[in-house]
Protein backbone atom coordinates (compact mmCIF):
# COMPACT_ATOMS: atom_id res chain seq x y z
CA UNK A 1 0.00 0.00 0.00
CA UNK A 2 2.81 2.40 0.93
CA UNK A 3 4.57 1.32 -2.20
CA UNK A 4 1.57 2.22 -4.36
CA UNK A 5 1.21 5.54 -2.57
CA UNK A 6 4.84 6.51 -3.12
CA UNK A 7 4.58 5.42 -6.73
CA UNK A 8 1.57 7.70 -7.16
CA UNK A 9 3.50 10.47 -5.44
CA UNK A 10 6.40 10.12 -7.85
CA UNK A 11 3.98 9.97 -10.78
CA UNK A 12 2.24 13.17 -9.68
CA UNK A 13 5.59 14.90 -9.29
CA UNK A 14 6.55 13.92 -12.83
CA UNK A 15 3.21 15.23 -14.10
CA UNK A 16 3.68 18.53 -12.28
CA UNK A 17 7.17 18.80 -13.77
CA UNK A 18 5.78 18.15 -17.27
CA UNK A 19 3.05 20.70 -16.66
CA UNK A 20 5.55 23.35 -15.57
CA UNK A 21 7.70 22.48 -18.56
CA UNK A 22 4.73 23.06 -20.88
CA UNK A 23 4.13 26.39 -19.16
CA UNK A 24 7.65 27.72 -19.75
CA UNK A 25 7.76 30.57 -22.26
CA UNK A 26 10.09 28.57 -24.50
CA UNK A 27 7.78 25.55 -24.72
CA UNK A 28 4.75 27.76 -25.16
CA UNK A 29 6.32 29.76 -27.98
CA UNK A 30 7.48 26.57 -29.65
CA UNK A 31 4.15 24.73 -29.49
CA UNK A 32 2.02 27.77 -30.17
CA UNK A 33 4.06 28.81 -33.19
CA UNK A 34 1.91 26.61 -35.40
CA UNK A 35 -1.80 25.99 -35.28
CA UNK A 36 -1.23 22.23 -35.33
CA UNK A 37 1.19 22.40 -32.41
CA UNK A 38 -1.25 24.52 -30.45
CA UNK A 39 -4.44 22.60 -31.18
CA UNK A 40 -3.19 19.07 -31.64
CA UNK A 41 -0.22 18.86 -29.27
CA UNK A 42 -0.38 21.43 -26.48
CA UNK A 43 -4.10 21.37 -25.78
CA UNK A 44 -4.45 17.55 -25.81
CA UNK A 45 -1.31 17.23 -23.67
CA UNK A 46 -2.74 19.58 -21.05
CA UNK A 47 -5.97 17.60 -20.93
CA UNK A 48 -4.06 14.31 -20.80
CA UNK A 49 -2.01 15.55 -17.84
CA UNK A 50 -5.24 16.19 -15.94
CA UNK A 51 -6.57 12.77 -16.91
CA UNK A 52 -3.46 10.88 -15.74
CA UNK A 53 -3.11 12.98 -12.59
CA UNK A 54 -6.67 12.05 -11.66
CA UNK A 55 -5.84 8.36 -12.10
CA UNK A 56 -2.97 8.71 -9.63
CA UNK A 57 -5.23 10.01 -6.88
CA UNK A 58 -6.31 7.46 -4.27
CA UNK A 59 -9.32 5.54 -5.56
CA UNK A 60 -11.46 6.58 -2.61
CA UNK A 61 -10.88 10.26 -3.43
CA UNK A 62 -11.87 9.69 -7.04
CA UNK A 63 -15.09 8.03 -5.90
CA UNK A 64 -15.85 10.84 -3.45
CA UNK A 65 -15.21 13.50 -6.09
CA UNK A 66 -17.37 11.71 -8.62
CA UNK A 67 -20.24 11.24 -6.17
CA UNK A 68 -19.99 14.78 -4.81
CA UNK A 69 -20.53 16.29 -8.26
CA UNK A 70 -23.45 14.04 -9.15
CA UNK A 71 -21.98 11.07 -11.00
CA UNK A 72 -20.55 10.62 -14.47
CA UNK A 73 -23.06 12.58 -16.59
CA UNK A 74 -22.34 16.09 -15.29
CA UNK A 75 -18.63 15.36 -15.50
CA UNK A 76 -18.94 14.46 -19.16
CA UNK A 77 -21.01 17.59 -19.83
CA UNK A 78 -18.38 19.80 -18.19
CA UNK A 79 -15.62 18.17 -20.23
CA UNK A 80 -17.63 18.62 -23.44
CA UNK A 81 -18.21 22.32 -22.80
CA UNK A 82 -14.63 23.03 -21.80
CA UNK A 83 -13.09 21.10 -24.68
CA UNK A 84 -15.43 22.69 -27.20
CA UNK A 85 -14.46 26.11 -25.91
CA UNK A 86 -10.82 25.54 -26.78
CA UNK A 87 -11.80 24.53 -30.30
CA UNK A 88 -13.11 28.04 -30.99
CA UNK A 89 -10.68 29.96 -33.20
CA UNK A 90 -11.42 32.98 -31.08
CA UNK A 91 -10.28 31.24 -27.91
CA UNK A 92 -7.00 30.26 -29.57
CA UNK A 93 -6.34 33.82 -30.69
CA UNK A 94 -7.19 35.16 -27.27
CA UNK A 95 -4.86 32.71 -25.54
CA UNK A 96 -2.07 34.02 -27.75
CA UNK A 97 -2.73 37.69 -27.18
CA UNK A 98 -4.02 37.85 -23.59
CA UNK A 99 -2.11 36.32 -20.72
CA UNK A 100 -5.24 35.73 -18.56
CA UNK A 101 -6.77 33.70 -21.39
CA UNK A 102 -3.56 31.69 -21.67
CA UNK A 103 -3.65 31.05 -17.92
CA UNK A 104 -7.30 30.02 -18.17
CA UNK A 105 -6.31 27.53 -20.85
CA UNK A 106 -3.61 26.01 -18.67
CA UNK A 107 -6.00 25.69 -15.73
CA UNK A 108 -9.20 24.65 -17.47
CA UNK A 109 -7.84 21.93 -19.75
CA UNK A 110 -6.46 19.66 -16.99
CA UNK A 111 -9.14 20.53 -14.43
CA UNK A 112 -12.27 20.79 -16.56
CA UNK A 113 -11.48 18.34 -19.36
CA UNK A 114 -8.94 15.75 -18.22
CA UNK A 115 -10.02 15.35 -14.61
CA UNK A 116 -13.80 15.02 -15.11
CA UNK A 117 -13.27 12.66 -18.05
CA UNK A 118 -11.01 10.44 -15.96
CA UNK A 119 -13.52 10.43 -13.11
CA UNK A 120 -16.45 9.59 -15.35
CA UNK A 121 -14.78 7.20 -17.78
CA UNK A 122 -14.80 4.09 -15.59
CA UNK A 123 -18.48 4.47 -14.85
CA UNK A 124 -19.50 4.90 -18.47
CA UNK A 125 -20.97 1.91 -20.22
CA UNK A 126 -20.16 1.05 -23.80
CA UNK A 127 -22.92 3.37 -25.01
CA UNK A 128 -21.51 6.33 -23.07
CA UNK A 129 -17.99 5.67 -24.27
CA UNK A 130 -19.22 5.12 -27.81
CA UNK A 131 -21.06 8.44 -27.67
CA UNK A 132 -17.95 10.25 -26.51
CA UNK A 133 -15.72 8.64 -29.12
CA UNK A 134 -18.07 9.28 -32.04
CA UNK A 135 -18.78 12.79 -30.81
CA UNK A 136 -15.09 13.59 -30.51
CA UNK A 137 -14.14 12.00 -33.83
CA UNK A 138 -16.92 13.66 -35.81
CA UNK A 139 -16.17 17.02 -34.22
CA UNK A 140 -12.51 16.68 -35.15
CA UNK A 141 -13.38 15.74 -38.73
CA UNK A 142 -15.93 18.53 -39.19
CA UNK A 143 -13.65 21.14 -37.66
CA UNK A 144 -10.75 19.92 -39.79
CA UNK A 145 -12.88 20.11 -42.90
CA UNK A 146 -14.03 23.62 -41.96
CA UNK A 147 -10.41 24.71 -41.60
CA UNK A 148 -9.53 23.30 -45.00
CA UNK A 149 -12.57 24.69 -46.77
CA UNK A 150 -12.92 28.03 -44.97
CA UNK A 151 -12.52 30.91 -47.40
CA UNK A 152 -11.23 33.11 -44.58
CA UNK A 153 -8.44 32.97 -42.09
CA UNK A 154 -10.15 31.94 -38.84
CA UNK A 155 -7.26 32.83 -36.55
CA UNK A 156 -5.61 36.22 -36.87
CA UNK A 157 -2.47 34.77 -35.31
CA UNK A 158 -1.94 31.98 -37.82
CA UNK A 159 -1.20 31.87 -41.53
CA UNK A 160 -3.75 30.45 -43.94
CA UNK A 161 -1.49 27.55 -44.94
CA UNK A 162 -1.08 26.65 -41.25
CA UNK A 163 -4.83 26.61 -40.92
CA UNK A 164 -5.02 24.27 -43.88
CA UNK A 165 -2.31 21.93 -42.62
CA UNK A 166 -3.95 21.83 -39.19
CA UNK A 167 -7.23 21.04 -40.93
CA UNK A 168 -5.71 18.15 -42.86
CA UNK A 169 -4.03 16.83 -39.72
CA UNK A 170 -7.37 16.89 -37.92
CA UNK A 171 -9.12 15.01 -40.71
CA UNK A 172 -6.32 12.41 -40.82
CA UNK A 173 -6.36 12.07 -37.05
CA UNK A 174 -10.14 11.63 -37.11
CA UNK A 175 -9.87 8.84 -39.69
CA UNK A 176 -7.07 7.17 -37.71
CA UNK A 177 -8.94 7.42 -34.43
CA UNK A 178 -12.09 6.08 -36.04
CA UNK A 179 -10.21 3.12 -37.50
CA UNK A 180 -8.51 2.50 -34.16
CA UNK A 181 -11.77 2.73 -32.26
CA UNK A 182 -13.51 0.40 -34.69
CA UNK A 183 -10.63 -2.07 -34.49
CA UNK A 184 -10.67 -1.94 -30.70
CA UNK A 185 -14.37 -2.81 -30.78
CA UNK A 186 -13.72 -5.93 -32.84
CA UNK A 187 -10.50 -6.91 -31.11
CA UNK A 188 -11.96 -6.05 -27.71
CA UNK A 189 -15.00 -8.18 -28.52
CA UNK A 190 -12.78 -11.12 -29.50
CA UNK A 191 -10.62 -10.69 -26.45
CA UNK A 192 -13.68 -10.81 -24.24
CA UNK A 193 -14.93 -13.92 -26.03
CA UNK A 194 -11.47 -15.44 -25.68
CA UNK A 195 -11.36 -14.53 -22.04
CA UNK A 196 -14.73 -16.13 -21.39
CA UNK A 197 -13.61 -19.22 -23.36
CA UNK A 198 -10.53 -19.47 -21.20
CA UNK A 199 -12.45 -19.05 -17.98
CA UNK A 200 -14.97 -21.54 -19.30
CA UNK A 201 -12.20 -24.02 -20.05
CA UNK A 202 -10.63 -23.37 -16.68
CA UNK A 203 -13.94 -23.92 -15.02
CA UNK A 204 -14.40 -27.13 -16.97
CA UNK A 205 -10.86 -28.14 -16.09
CA UNK A 206 -11.35 -27.63 -12.40
CA UNK A 207 -14.63 -29.45 -12.64
CA UNK A 208 -12.95 -32.22 -14.57
CA UNK A 209 -10.18 -32.41 -12.04
CA UNK A 210 -12.59 -32.05 -9.18
CA UNK A 211 -14.76 -34.96 -10.15
CA UNK A 212 -12.07 -37.68 -10.12
CA UNK A 213 -10.86 -36.29 -6.81
CA UNK A 214 -14.36 -36.65 -5.56
CA UNK A 215 -14.62 -40.15 -6.83
CA UNK A 216 -11.46 -41.20 -5.05
CA UNK B 1 -33.01 7.87 -6.27
CA UNK B 2 -31.30 10.69 -4.43
CA UNK B 3 -28.19 10.13 -6.54
CA UNK B 4 -30.20 10.35 -9.76
CA UNK B 5 -31.88 13.59 -8.67
CA UNK B 6 -28.49 15.00 -7.79
CA UNK B 7 -27.06 13.95 -11.13
CA UNK B 8 -29.95 15.58 -13.02
CA UNK B 9 -29.70 18.80 -11.00
CA UNK B 10 -25.94 19.16 -11.43
CA UNK B 11 -26.16 18.30 -15.13
CA UNK B 12 -28.83 20.97 -15.65
CA UNK B 13 -26.80 23.50 -13.70
CA UNK B 14 -23.63 22.73 -15.62
CA UNK B 15 -25.46 22.91 -18.94
CA UNK B 16 -26.93 26.30 -18.11
CA UNK B 17 -23.56 27.62 -16.92
CA UNK B 18 -21.76 26.22 -19.96
CA UNK B 19 -24.30 27.65 -22.39
CA UNK B 20 -24.09 30.97 -20.58
CA UNK B 21 -20.31 30.96 -20.87
CA UNK B 22 -20.54 30.27 -24.60
CA UNK B 23 -23.20 32.93 -25.03
CA UNK B 24 -21.01 35.55 -23.36
CA UNK B 25 -17.81 34.30 -24.95
CA UNK B 26 -19.16 34.39 -28.50
CA UNK B 27 -21.26 37.56 -28.29
CA UNK B 28 -24.50 35.64 -28.39
CA UNK B 29 -23.31 32.78 -30.64
CA UNK B 30 -22.31 35.28 -33.31
CA UNK B 31 -18.57 35.86 -33.00
CA UNK B 32 -16.59 32.62 -33.16
CA UNK B 33 -13.41 34.20 -34.46
CA UNK B 34 -11.31 37.02 -33.06
CA UNK B 35 -11.99 39.01 -36.22
CA UNK B 36 -15.79 39.02 -35.86
CA UNK B 37 -15.37 39.68 -32.14
CA UNK B 38 -13.20 42.71 -32.90
CA UNK B 39 -15.85 44.09 -35.23
CA UNK B 40 -18.74 43.51 -32.84
CA UNK B 41 -16.79 45.07 -29.98
CA UNK B 42 -16.02 48.24 -31.91
CA UNK B 43 -19.63 48.65 -33.06
CA UNK B 44 -20.71 48.53 -29.41
CA UNK B 45 -18.02 50.81 -28.06
CA UNK B 46 -16.05 52.98 -30.51
CA UNK B 47 -12.42 52.81 -29.55
CA UNK B 48 -10.09 55.78 -28.97
CA UNK B 49 -6.90 55.66 -31.01
CA UNK B 50 -3.37 56.43 -29.84
CA UNK B 51 -1.48 59.42 -31.17
CA UNK B 52 0.70 58.64 -34.17
CA UNK B 53 3.04 60.66 -36.36
CA UNK B 54 2.55 59.78 -40.02
CA UNK B 55 4.73 60.36 -43.06
CA UNK B 56 3.04 60.37 -46.45
CA UNK B 57 4.11 59.51 -49.99
CA UNK B 58 5.60 62.99 -50.49
CA UNK B 59 7.54 62.92 -47.24
CA UNK B 60 5.11 65.25 -45.48
CA UNK B 61 4.85 64.62 -41.75
CA UNK B 62 1.56 65.07 -39.90
CA UNK B 63 -0.48 63.60 -37.07
CA UNK B 64 -3.36 61.17 -37.13
CA UNK B 65 -5.20 63.65 -34.92
CA UNK B 66 -5.14 66.17 -37.76
CA UNK B 67 -8.08 64.28 -39.22
CA UNK B 68 -10.33 65.08 -36.25
CA UNK B 69 -13.62 66.50 -37.39
CA UNK B 70 -13.63 64.49 -40.61
CA UNK B 71 -14.71 60.95 -41.38
CA UNK B 72 -11.65 58.87 -42.10
CA UNK B 73 -11.47 55.55 -43.92
CA UNK B 74 -8.38 53.56 -42.95
CA UNK B 75 -6.79 50.45 -44.42
CA UNK B 76 -3.54 48.74 -43.44
CA UNK B 77 -1.18 47.61 -46.18
CA UNK B 78 2.41 46.96 -47.17
CA UNK B 79 3.44 47.97 -50.63
CA UNK B 80 5.14 44.71 -51.65
CA UNK B 81 1.89 42.85 -51.00
CA UNK B 82 0.61 41.24 -54.17
CA UNK B 83 -2.58 39.69 -52.86
CA UNK B 84 -4.99 41.10 -50.34
CA UNK B 85 -3.61 44.65 -50.33
CA UNK B 86 -4.50 44.93 -54.01
CA UNK B 87 -8.10 44.08 -53.15
CA UNK B 88 -7.89 46.67 -50.40
CA UNK B 89 -6.57 49.24 -52.86
CA UNK B 90 -9.35 48.43 -55.32
CA UNK B 91 -11.97 48.62 -52.56
CA UNK B 92 -10.62 51.99 -51.45
CA UNK B 93 -10.78 53.30 -54.98
CA UNK B 94 -14.43 52.27 -55.22
CA UNK B 95 -15.19 54.01 -51.95
CA UNK B 96 -13.37 57.16 -53.02
CA UNK B 97 -15.30 57.25 -56.30
CA UNK B 98 -18.61 56.93 -54.45
CA UNK B 99 -18.03 59.81 -52.08
CA UNK B 100 -19.45 63.11 -53.43
CA UNK B 101 -16.63 65.21 -54.86
CA UNK B 102 -17.42 68.24 -52.70
CA UNK B 103 -17.27 66.16 -49.50
CA UNK B 104 -13.95 64.58 -50.37
CA UNK B 105 -11.18 66.25 -48.46
CA UNK B 106 -13.53 68.60 -46.65
CA UNK B 107 -15.50 66.00 -44.69
CA UNK B 108 -14.09 62.65 -45.81
CA UNK B 109 -10.52 61.44 -46.19
CA UNK B 110 -8.90 58.11 -46.95
CA UNK B 111 -5.69 56.81 -45.45
CA UNK B 112 -3.65 53.75 -46.37
CA UNK B 113 -1.26 52.99 -43.53
CA UNK B 114 1.78 50.80 -44.18
CA UNK B 115 2.93 48.53 -41.37
CA UNK B 116 6.26 47.91 -43.08
CA UNK B 117 8.05 51.24 -42.54
CA UNK B 118 11.48 49.68 -43.07
CA UNK B 119 10.78 48.97 -46.71
CA UNK B 120 7.98 51.40 -47.48
CA UNK B 121 9.75 54.71 -47.93
CA UNK B 122 7.91 57.63 -49.56
CA UNK B 123 8.96 56.47 -53.03
CA UNK B 124 7.41 53.04 -52.53
CA UNK B 125 4.33 54.57 -50.92
CA UNK B 126 3.97 56.86 -53.92
CA UNK B 127 4.26 53.94 -56.34
CA UNK B 128 1.54 52.07 -54.43
CA UNK B 129 -0.68 55.16 -54.51
CA UNK B 130 -0.20 55.67 -58.23
CA UNK B 131 -0.93 52.00 -58.86
CA UNK B 132 -4.29 52.24 -57.10
CA UNK B 133 -5.30 55.71 -58.22
CA UNK B 134 -4.74 57.60 -54.98
CA UNK B 135 -4.42 61.36 -55.45
CA UNK B 136 -2.06 61.87 -52.53
CA UNK B 137 -4.28 64.57 -51.01
CA UNK B 138 -7.68 63.19 -50.13
CA UNK B 139 -6.31 59.68 -50.21
CA UNK B 140 -2.82 59.51 -48.79
CA UNK B 141 -0.49 56.57 -48.40
CA UNK B 142 1.49 56.82 -45.17
CA UNK B 143 3.87 54.99 -42.90
CA UNK B 144 4.41 55.23 -39.15
CA UNK B 145 8.13 55.59 -38.61
CA UNK B 146 8.15 55.07 -34.86
CA UNK B 147 8.00 51.35 -34.07
CA UNK B 148 6.22 51.81 -30.71
CA UNK B 149 3.62 54.11 -32.23
CA UNK B 150 3.03 51.61 -35.01
CA UNK B 151 2.56 48.78 -32.54
CA UNK B 152 0.16 50.86 -30.46
CA UNK B 153 -1.80 51.82 -33.55
CA UNK B 154 -2.02 48.24 -34.83
CA UNK B 155 -3.06 47.12 -31.35
CA UNK B 156 -5.83 49.70 -31.13
CA UNK B 157 -7.13 48.78 -34.57
CA UNK B 158 -6.80 45.08 -33.78
CA UNK B 159 -4.53 44.35 -36.74
CA UNK B 160 -2.33 41.27 -36.34
CA UNK B 161 0.61 41.16 -38.73
CA UNK B 162 2.66 37.99 -39.05
CA UNK B 163 5.54 37.31 -41.40
CA UNK B 164 4.90 34.60 -43.97
CA UNK B 165 7.53 32.29 -45.46
CA UNK B 166 8.09 34.41 -48.55
CA UNK B 167 9.37 37.58 -46.90
CA UNK B 168 5.92 39.14 -46.93
CA UNK B 169 3.20 39.41 -44.32
CA UNK B 170 -0.20 38.04 -43.59
CA UNK B 171 -2.64 40.35 -41.89
CA UNK B 172 -6.34 40.67 -41.23
CA UNK B 173 -7.64 42.95 -43.95
CA UNK B 174 -10.64 45.21 -43.54
CA UNK B 175 -11.84 48.75 -44.07
CA UNK B 176 -11.95 50.84 -40.92
CA UNK B 177 -14.06 53.90 -40.29
CA UNK B 178 -12.76 56.51 -37.85
CA UNK B 179 -15.45 58.93 -36.74
CA UNK B 180 -15.22 62.70 -36.45
CA UNK B 181 -14.36 62.29 -32.77
CA UNK B 182 -11.21 60.34 -33.72
CA UNK B 183 -12.55 57.03 -32.49
CA UNK B 184 -12.55 53.80 -34.43
CA UNK B 185 -16.27 53.38 -35.10
CA UNK B 186 -16.73 50.51 -37.53
CA UNK B 187 -14.90 47.75 -39.35
CA UNK B 188 -16.24 46.51 -42.67
CA UNK B 189 -15.40 43.59 -44.89
CA UNK B 190 -13.24 44.53 -47.82
CA UNK B 191 -15.51 42.70 -50.25
CA UNK B 192 -18.39 45.06 -49.52
CA UNK B 193 -16.86 48.49 -50.24
CA UNK B 194 -20.04 49.87 -51.78
CA UNK B 195 -22.04 49.26 -48.63
CA UNK B 196 -19.30 50.98 -46.68
CA UNK B 197 -19.37 53.92 -49.09
CA UNK B 198 -23.15 54.19 -48.77
CA UNK B 199 -22.92 54.33 -45.00
CA UNK B 200 -20.19 56.92 -45.32
CA UNK B 201 -22.49 59.03 -47.47
CA UNK B 202 -25.31 58.65 -44.99
CA UNK B 203 -23.02 59.93 -42.25
CA UNK B 204 -22.20 63.09 -44.19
Amino acid sequence: MINAATRAGIGLRILVALYLLLATPAARTWLEATMSGHMLVQIPLLAALGFIACRLLPEAWQETLLAAAGGPVPHVVVALFASTWWMLPRALDEALTHLPAEAAKFVSLPLLVGLPLALAWRRLGSIGRGFLWTNFISMLAVLGWLYIAAPVRVCNSYLVDQQESAGWLMVKLAVLLFAGWLASLFVGGHAECGASDITGAKAAGTLGRASPQNST
Amino acid sequence: MKAVARSVTVTALVTVLGTGAFWCGTDGFKAFTAETARRADILRTPRPLPAAILEDQDGRVFRLDDYRGRLLAVEFIYTRCTTICNSLGAAFKQIRDRVPADALGRDVALLSISFDPGHDDPANLKAYGTRHGADGEHWRIVRVRDADQLQALLGAFGIVVIADRFGGFEHNAAIHLVGRDGRLAEIADLDAPLRFADRLREAL
